[in-house]
């Protein structure tokens, strides 16, 4: 990805054409890397999973995962489950030095593996985890690494990886391409890929392969996990239904209608970013650009103007529904329905409304 | 105690607009300012500076221009500011960028040992998060990322002790140093310059670097050359959505426009309903 910012004019360079070095063409097969904490997959890899099968479908070559972790059954489990999700085999990297994340032991069992096994393209979450992990991995490797893809292709005229992202904020979007280098690599943040539909009969082999260290060759020492006392609020961004406040509610008193809608739909809370730095709610809960992705079936936005950088946070939403005073609000102007209206008045009126529907419902239910 | 801060400067992107005709970015009018993630990391360093003694090195690399980002940085209390900018570096991606500062770091490192670089979390325009575990990598540093506290610092034992950002929880790291830090936003508040600086940075002749100063020698491995990335594409985001369907009743009642826009949500969007439902029983 260009740090330099592509400068105006945009002039495509066009499709290049590049003659693969025999030695890099021998690199083949997608891979995803399979993350895990605190004993759990993280769902973007199996988000991952899902693109990278179309990817190596594209170009007829196979899909595997990599698991690294400590040797165990719930290592095992995630091999299980990276072939529920699309992968025809795993790369597994089993040893104690790998119980928790840390950057040095990571970064080179990945990187061994990449070397001896040779995939073209590979994948990782943009999480706090997949980012440090890819940036140091494609260092390494001397390669070429795209962050926080909003879309992924195969070139069909050279068959290398067209990785789309948004790049100032979300006003533009550009497509890389890492041409004569391999692998190709790119990470994808969190609910930007639809999750696909697990397939629990589906099995795969597994490729097993040594760490080689031992933890005294480790520098880094993991002292202590403190886990968030609010357990809900990593939820935010698997939430199917989320209620958002922003500045137009003007006083902080006034973000509780925000939890009472909330509430009667069992929904998450998320706010944009004037509200959380006013500390009205937590900054967990910040949606857009340097907040959360989230991507729920029902999206509330309510004294929330729209501006570009909550809007990328939160346009995957299937359905958003926008309350503003301002008819001219750029929020309508990707909003599935819009209220033009106080949202001090609209908000109770509606959290009213659900509360009818639902008893209504419960009762013929 | 001596740190180097990474910074950046960067348009305000929330000044930037996009030409309705050409996709282009409009940049005439649009302020340059530090990228306010190494503002964090800047105070992150001087905090150090503050406890322990020692000193603070200011490095960007960018156009002349970015001169100025520089000199605000010794307005807040960096006490040396060096700018690596060369043309050979235009067109750089993560992967060359982190070539070139890890090669000034070098540079730096002969006339004064380091122990932590800093570089904020991620930029505002290029957002990848990409060049400080870059950086680390090269200069073989440990890496530390998205460190949302300092515990402790022990200089005689080499030490740092960090709390570091995880999915779901923060984990607490101890590493020798060097090492290379990158900061998460909130981590502190930035200071504001005091008189006294901000003379002095105006006076303060900078130190330029072009890309022998800073150490490089292989053109190859900066700039358009050194990318493995290349942009092959630039364009506007399609409008992925068609402007919202405004809910208008006769009495203006807000009871009768949320009963109106249940109807329609529910009628039109039936998964949504059964979530709704499902969510709530
Ligand atoms: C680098 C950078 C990163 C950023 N990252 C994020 C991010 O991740 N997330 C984010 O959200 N923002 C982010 N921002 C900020 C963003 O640019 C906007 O400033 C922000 O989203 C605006 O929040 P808002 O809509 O709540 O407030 P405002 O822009 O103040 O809008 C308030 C809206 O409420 C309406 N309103 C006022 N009174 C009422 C009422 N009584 N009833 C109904 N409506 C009313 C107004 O018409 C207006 O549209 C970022 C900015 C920068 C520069």
């Amino acid at each position: 990805m260009s740090e330099q910012a592509p400068s105006p004019p945009a002039r495509p360079t066009g499709r290049r054409k590049v003659e693969l070095d025999p030695r890099l063409a021998a690199y083949k097969g997608v891979w995803v890397f399979i993350e895990h904490e605190r004993g759990a997959a993280h769902q973007v890899s199996f988000e991952l999973l899902g693109e990278g099968r179309k990817l190596a479908d594209a170009l007829g070559v196979e899909l595997a995962g990599v698991v690294m972790g400590a040797p165990g059954e719930a290592t095992r489990r995630f091999c299980a489950q990276a072939f529920h999700y699309g992968a025809d085999l795993c790369y597994l990297v089993e040893d104690p030095i790998l119980a928790e994340y840390r950057n040095e032991p990571y970064t080179r069992g990945l990187t061994d593996l990449v070397n001896v096994f040779q995939p073209e393209i590979l994948l990782l979450g943009a999480t706090t985890l997949g980012r440090d992990l890819a940036g140091s991995v494609a260092t390494t490797l001397q390669t070429g690494l795209t962050a926080d893809c909003t879309e992924l292709n195969i070139d069909p005229e050279n068959r290398s990886l067209a990785a789309t992202r948004p790049t100032f904020g979300g006003s533009l979007l550009c497509t890389i391409q890492t041409l004569n280098y391999r692998p190709q690599m790119a990470t994808v943040r969190p609910r930007v890929m639809s999750l696909p539909e697990p397939d629990t009969g589906r099995s795969g082999r597994i490729v097993e392969h040594p760490l080689g260290l031992v933890e005294t060759d480790i520098v880094t020492k993991v002292l202590e996990f403190i886990p968030d006392q609010n357990r809900d609020q990593a939820q935010l961004a698997y939430a199917d239904i989320i209620v958002s406040g922003g500045r137009g509610l003007k006083r902080p008193e006034n973000f509780q209608l925000i939890w009472d809608l909330a509430k009667v739909l069992g929904a998450e809370v998320g706010a944009s970013r004037p509200v959380t730095q006013a500390g009205w709610v937590s900054a967990d809960r910040q949606v857009g650009q340097t907040g959360k992705t989230v991507r729920p079936k029902l999206y509330i936005a309510a004294g929330i103007s729209g501006a570009i950088q909550h809007r990328v946070g939160m346009e995957a939403s299937d359905v958003i529904i926008a309350i503003n005073e301002d008819p001219a609000a750029p929020i309508f102007d990707f909003a599935t329905y819009g209220i033009v209206g106080n949202a001090m008045q609209i908000l109770p009126a509606l959290t009213e409304a659900f509360r009818q529907h639902l008893a209504t419902a419960r009762k013929a239910g | 105690m001596h740190s180097v801060v990474c910074i950046k400067q960067v348009p305000d992107s929330s000044q930037i607009r996009v030409h309705p005709v050409t996709n282009t970015i409009m940049r005439q009018g649009v302020p340059a300012i530090i990228n306010p993630y190494d503002l964090f990391a800047l105070e992150a360093a001087l905090k150090l500076k503050d406890r322990y003694g020692g000193r603070v090195t200011a490095l960007c690399m960018g156009p002349p221009q970015a001169e100025a980002a520089l000199r605000k940085a010794l307005s807040f209390g960096a006490d040396e500011a060096i700018l690596v900018t060369d043309r050979a570096f235009a067109g750089s991606d993560t992967l060359a960028t982190s070539f070139a500062l890890a090669s000034a770091i070098r540079q730096i490192q002969r006339d004064m040992a380091v122990d932590i670089v800093f570089t904020g979390k991620q930029t505002i325009d290029g957002d990848t998060a990409q060049v400080g575990p870059g950086v680390a990598k090269r200069l073989d540093l440990q890496l530390l990322t998205y460190v949302s506290n300092i515990d402790e610092v022990d200089l005689e034992r080499g030490e740092i002790v960090v709390q570091r950002r995880a999915e779901g929880g923060v984990q607490v790291l101890k590493t020798r140093l060097p090492a290379l830090v990158t900061v998460l936003e909130g981590i502190n508040e930035m200071r504001f310059a005091t008189l006294d600086d901000m003379f002095r940075a105006a006076r303060y002749p900078l130190k330029v670097w072009n890309r022998e100063q800073a150490g490089i020698e292989d053109v190859a491995r900066i700039g358009l050359k050194g990318s493995p990335t290349v942009v092959a594409k630039v364009f506007a985001p399609q409008a992925r959505r068609e402007r919202a369907e405004l809910i208008e009743t006769h009495s203006g009642a807000s009871s009768d426009v949320a009963a109106t826009l249940l109807a329609k949500l529910f009628t039109r969007y039936p998964q949504v309903k059964a979530q709704v439902e499902r969510q709530a029983l």
